[in-house]
């Protein structure tokens, strides 16, 4: 199967280095402390923050840092098939920690002991890209919640098909069966906190894989800062500073 | 830009679908053309001169590739949305275009108008890809997009669609679009060679009555309709058709074969009225002949077609080459079907087509008169499996004579021959380099130039080993020892040279192997590289990879060590001069010594493997001596085979399977090795009839009581055995390269060798396995890592399948060019000599021809008088004998013949066998 086109353009029209389309959304969850929208193409995400706040279950407190739980589900309408999946299934519970992990590098949890923040993140339609979309939602959320956070953690994944390192792949391409590879990073520490590949590639290969993906993250972490600063000026504009 | 498509798809499961996918548009995309000043130009293909720029339909590109091809026609803008519905009905005629368009010295341009903002055609609400097929809004965007041309280019350059489908040239010419059918743009280049190569329509019948009526036919044939798809679809559901690919008898082309998995067996199909306008190699819907049909349909082949001559032609060397079944005695009475109990059955539809051009000749026939010079021809194609196609020509009695290509268009149900049109010409017929080419282009070799991107990547010349290669950790010096080389190349360090994925190996890995013709040689890998750089010549340094073993005097090995090395060989020698060396008892120097001490290792192994059940086999392999001049054969003979041949094969084999076992044990999934399979019951069966009838019993159990019955065939006279052992030959199918990941270890067997593992590591200058196994060992020596492709299964599969393919190419191509240089060398020598008998039919019998390696029918009465009642065919004895009992011919008897070349038709050379009567032995 032909993924790149001699001329040089992906199934979608995308070039080998470029992203789909972007959007996010601030605010989209009223009750929430904080909750973001973020969409990678046809990849829909919600996130929802609640906390910093008490503990549920006493027995999970910690007395330095606060716990940071992560649960995260896929609607029954966010893939072609409306099928009803099971809640909690083993791909869930995997992506759960993914995110959680991501997060937790990310929060400064050491200032908010013996509390507990709690994040929701749902698909609303799938198109490849999801665990990597749900860290962007999450990262939006957090910072909408105004959790104190050491720097904004952003997700892209890269690929490799017909012998072509490919950013961000999306579903079709997803379900070629190459080699996926998620990163996560802290974007100004520029540290990888996430690095997922379950194919196996050469070594030097799968460098190029990396640093692309790597390069799609900071892309993201650019765009998810003009949404934050946007949405300060217009929260400074309704407050009338 | 961004748009969102969506549609509906039916999974397999049933369920509906919507299906929504991102469609980005660009503004990045450019026009192509070189002289355009709004656009990047650094990717322009179209000549900065063009006054016209052509817009292809896809039905041109669909059905007049062979024109497109034509070097005439350039300036071509090829749209993204043409090479898609392309690629959707023939991968084939997408592969070519695709090659047209990236072939520097063409001038076709890939414009991608579904993803640029201006010509990107938005589907109908509801339409799913495959609509798109049928011309949903395939035309509209073509429409669109050379508006767009014309706009953007402005009135400078005449945009031009050509197209053959009347309702898109209508909406075009509507729309202020120039348009033009195929035919008016050709005609309008005023160069009346080039309408030869376009199609017609089938229709377009008129004038062919007269070809057919030359022919002295009774009948008329005429094919059932082929079934509609939804129909075919249905009923092979259902399990009454069943679908494969058509084979056919590459010696009999009124029978074919279907390798069904439904039913788990061969079905086959007899006549041309079964196969019912099925090619060689198309995929088919077969239904299954009911009992009674069966056995009537084989009868009535002969009468179908004027029976073609079976030809004198090179002895099969495996069961590959040979015919697939042996028709003994075809329509004699008392005649044993051996195949009865085989399903057989007849071609309802065909669901993919395996089309491609084929060489051949015109059939004579006289000049036709009027007709505005269109002349209506039967193009007859060399290879056999091939019907006779009709052909146009304006240029007949220039074609006449030569050997030609021509195309297949179409075949309907009422015409007894498909059509077709002509595509170039080769040469004149009997020209040797003309067939010389003919051979090549049958078997799909490239043998032209390298192209300088294969060339850039080869090592400046002069070479030589440097220091750093000297240097080097993973190289071990062993210019101290005493190296040396007898005939093949050794084993040099190609893959130092020849690096994964640069257009070296992929030229390489395409080639497959390098071609031996008789007069010439095409090689896998520039010259550089064969003749000097890889070539381990006397007093040069050269690198190399080594396999190095310590054995005991009982020749058993007692450890094995790999490493790449760095030689300085103090002989390259023949196998002749080996062989004098070890014969000449006076010479007592080193090399001297250790041939002789090697040639005792190597036949204490060869002893050790027989012993195992290796079959020693013998083959009828001819050697030509040519004119270095004309390049004529001069003579001709069996090749020989020394002790210093059978050494030098010893000690590959032993190197190869040591290298089978290492790369095999680091890279169980991803190994590249070569399995021979045990011959089948059926291939046997003839010959074990064959041997019954001369009183030998074979016992086929196992290799190892093969070839322990061959020892014990030996009859009246010394050749008999050796006999026996060529006809054993050719019930052997071809060894095959295969990746270790697709079989199981039982499978890997080598029932020739007697080997359980296998594989080719000694030649990487002329084969590509050799490459391959050469990256796996040192990979697997931890020297390189594993090149990428060696993660994907599927393309090492695809690689195995395509060095087998070649490979056997390879092997028909010499077999071929062996035979054109036997009929040339008998042209003008007539000649008696001795043959066997191999076969028994009703009206003659099969020979072989020992000396010269050749085999053919003798014919004991004229052709036509067949069944006339003078001969009896004794199927228990394998004989035939004339009815009073004068005489009589059995299998195996030795005979005297004549043979000549005679020209039955102009032009048209053959090798013909006669009786010498009163010679009989
Ligand atoms: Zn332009």
């Amino acid at each position: 199967m032909e993924y790149v086109s001699p001329e040089g353009l992906r199934l979608d029209g995308r070039r080998p280095m470029e992203m789909r389309q972007l959007r996010a959304e601030i605010g989209a969850v009223a009750k929430a402390d904080g909750s973001a929208v973020f969409e990678m193409g046809n990849t829909k995400v919600i996130a929802a923050v609640y906390g910093p706040r008490e503990v549920q279950n006493r027995s999970q407190q910690m007395n330095d840092q606060a716990l940071v739980r992560c649960e995260y589900s896929m609607a029954n309408f966010s893939t072609g098939d409306r099928r009803r999946k099971p809640k909690g299934d083993r791909r869930s519970t995997e992506i759960s920690l993914v995110i959680r992990q991501s997060m937790e590098a990310c929060i400064l949890t050491h200032l908010m002991p013996r509390s507990q923040i709690d994040i929701f993140v749902q698909v609303l339609q799938a198109d490849g890209g999801t665990r990597s979309a749900c860290i962007n939602a999450a990262t939006l959320a957090l910072a909408d919640a105004g959790i104190p956070m050491r720097d904004l953690v952003t997700s892209c994944s890269a690929g490799y098909l017909n012998t072509t390192p490919l950013l961000d792949l999306n579903y079709v391409e997803d379900s070629a069966g190459g080699p996926d590879v998620t990163v996560g990073i802290l974007s100004k520490l520029d540290n990888v906190t996430l690095l997922q590949m379950d194919a196996k590639l050469p070594m030097d290969t799968f460098e190029n894989v990396m640093q692309l993906a790597i390069e799609g993250c900071k892309a993201v972490a650019n765009y998810i800062r003009e949404v934050l600063q946007e949405n300060t000026k217009q929260l400074e504009y309704r407050r009338g500073v | 830009m961004l748009q969102s498509k969506s549609f509906v798809r039916k999974t397999k499961g049933g369920k509906v679908l919507k299906v929504v996918r991102e469609h980005y548009l660009r503004d990045d995309i450019y026009c192509g053309a070189s002289f355009c000043k709004a656009c990047d130009s650094s990717t322009a293909r179209l000549s900065s001169t063009a006054a016209t720029i052509l817009i292809v339909d896809t039905n041109v590109v669909l059905n007049q590739i062979d024109l497109l091809e034509n070097p005439a026609i350039d300036d071509v803008v090829v749209l993204s949305v043409v090479l898609e519905e392309v690629k959707n009905k023939n991968l084939g005629v997408y592969n070519r275009v695709r090659a047209l368009c990236s072939n520097s010295m063409r001038k076709f341009f890939v414009f991608s108008n579904e993803y640029h903002k201006d010509t990107y055609v938005k589907a109908m609400a509801g339409e799913s890809p495959n609509d798109r097929n049928d011309r949903g809004n395939g035309g509209s965007a073509i429409r669109v997009a050379a508006q767009w041309y014309q706009n953007h280019l402005g009135q400078g350059t005449h945009v031009l669609l050509i197209t053959n489908d009347k309702e898109n040239k209508r909406k075009a010419t509507e729309e202020g679009i120039f348009a033009e059918t195929v035919e008016s743009y050709v005609k309008s280049l005023g160069l009346p060679g080039l309408l030869d190569l376009l199609v017609h329509p089938s229709s377009e019948d008129v004038g062919m009555e007269d070809v057919e009526d030359l022919r002295p036919l009774k009948r008329k044939v005429i094919y059932t309709e082929h079934k509609p798809m939804s129909e075919i679809t249905s009923g092979l559901h259902r399990g009454i058709y069943h679908q494969g690919k058509l084979r056919v008898n590459r010696y009999n082309p009124f029978e074919a074969y279907v390798g069904s998995e439904s039913i788990g067996d061969e079905i086959i199909v007899y006549g041309r009225a079964n196969m019912n306008r099925a090619f060689d190699g198309d995929i088919v819907a077969v239904e299954l002949l009911p009992q009674d049909q069966r056995h009537e349909k084989s009868l009535s082949i002969a009468d179908e077609e004027d029976e073609e001559e079976e030809d004198v032609h090179l002895a099969p060397s495996s069961a590959d080459a040979a015919p697939r079944v042996t028709n003994l005695v075809q329509g004699s009475a008392g005649d044993i079907n051996p195949l009865s109990s085989r399903p057989s059955g007849r071609v309802v539809g065909i669901i993919k087509r395996n089309w491609h051009s084929y060489c051949g000749s015109l059939e004579p026939m006289p000049m036709p008169a009027g007709n505005g010079g269109v002349a209506h021809a039967l193009f007859v194609s060399k290879d056999r499996r091939i019907p006779k196609i009709r052909i146009q020509t304006r240029q007949l009695g220039n074609l006449l004579d030569k050997r030609i290509i021509v195309a297949v268009d179409s075949w309907d149900c009422l015409s007894r021959y498909p059509s077709g049109h002509y595509v170039r010409t080769i040469g004149e017929i009997g020209d040797r380099d003309t067939e010389s080419e003919v051979v090549l282009i049958e078997n799909d070799i490239d043998a032209r130039p390298f192209s300088s991107q294969v060339l850039a990547c080869l090592p400046p010349l002069p070479w030589s080993v440097s220091s750093p290669d000297l240097a080097n950790p993973i190289r071990q010096d062993l210019r101290h020892l005493c190296v040396f080389s007898v005939d093949p190349p050794d084993i040099a360090d190609v893959t130092n040279f020849v690096h994964p994925g640069t257009p070296l190996d992929d030229e390489a890995a395409q080639r497959g192997t390098s071609v031996y013709l008789v007069e010439r040689r095409i090689d896998m890998l520039p010259k550089p590289l064969t003749e000097d750089i890889c070539s381990l010549r006397a007093d040069v340094e050269r690198l190399a990879f080594s396999v190095i073993w310590e054995m005991t005097p009982e020749a058993e090995i007692i450890s094995t060590r790999y490493t790449k090395s760095v030689i300085k060989s103090c002989a390259a020698l023949s196998y002749v001069e080996a062989q004098a060396r070890m014969d000449d008892s006076r010479l007592m120097d080193q090399v001297t010594t250790d041939l002789r001490n090697m040639n005792a290792l190597a036949k204490m192994m060869r002893l050790r493997r027989i012993a195992r059940g290796a079959l020693t086999l013998a083959s009828a392999e001819v050697k030509f001596q040519i004119d270095t001049e004309t390049h004529d054969p001069l003579d001709i003979g069996m090749y020989q085979i020394r002790e210093a041949n059978q050494m030098v094969e010893e000690l590959m084999l032993a190197a190869n399977v040591s290298v089978a076992e290492k790369i095999l044990k680091h890279f169980p999934l991803c190994s590249l090795l070569r399995r021979h399979p045990s011959p089948t019951k059926e291939i046997l069966e003839p010959l074990l009839r064959t041997a019954a009838a001369v009183g030998i019993d074979l016992d086929v159990t196992s290799s190892k009581a093969l070839a322990d019955s061959l020892d014990r065939a030996v009859g009246d006279d010394p050749y008999f055995n050796k006999l026996i052992r060529i006809l054993v030959t050719r019930c052997m199918t071809q060894a095959v390269y295969f990746c270790s990941g697709d079989l199981s270890p039982p499978e890997f067997f080598h029932y020739g060798l007697a080997a359980a593992l296998y594989t080719h590591f000694t030649s990487p200058i002329r084969r590509y396995a050799d490459v391959i196994v050469h990256r796996l060992l040192a990979a697997s020596l931890g020297i390189y890592k594993l090149p990428d492709i060696f993660q994907d299964r599927a393309q090492l599969t695809s690689i195995s399948d395509n060095l087998n393919y070649r490979h056997r190419n390879a092997q028909m191509a010499s077999r071929a060019s062996v035979e054109l240089h036997t009929v040339i060398y008998f042209r003008k020598r007539p000649t008696d000599t001795e043959a066997r008998i191999v076969k028994i039919r009703s009206n003659g019998f099969i020979v072989f021809v020992p000396k010269y390696g050749i085999e053919g029918p003798v014919y004991l009465m004229a052709r036509g008088e067949k069944g006339g009642g003078e001969w009896l065919v004794d199927e228990q004895q394998q004989k035939v004998k004339k009815i009073d009992g004068s005489i009589s011919y059995g299998v195996l008897q030795t005979v005297r013949i004549h043979m000549e070349v005679v020209e039955p038709q102009p032009n048209r050379p053959k090798l013909q066998l006669t009786l010498d009567q009163g010679h009989v032995a």
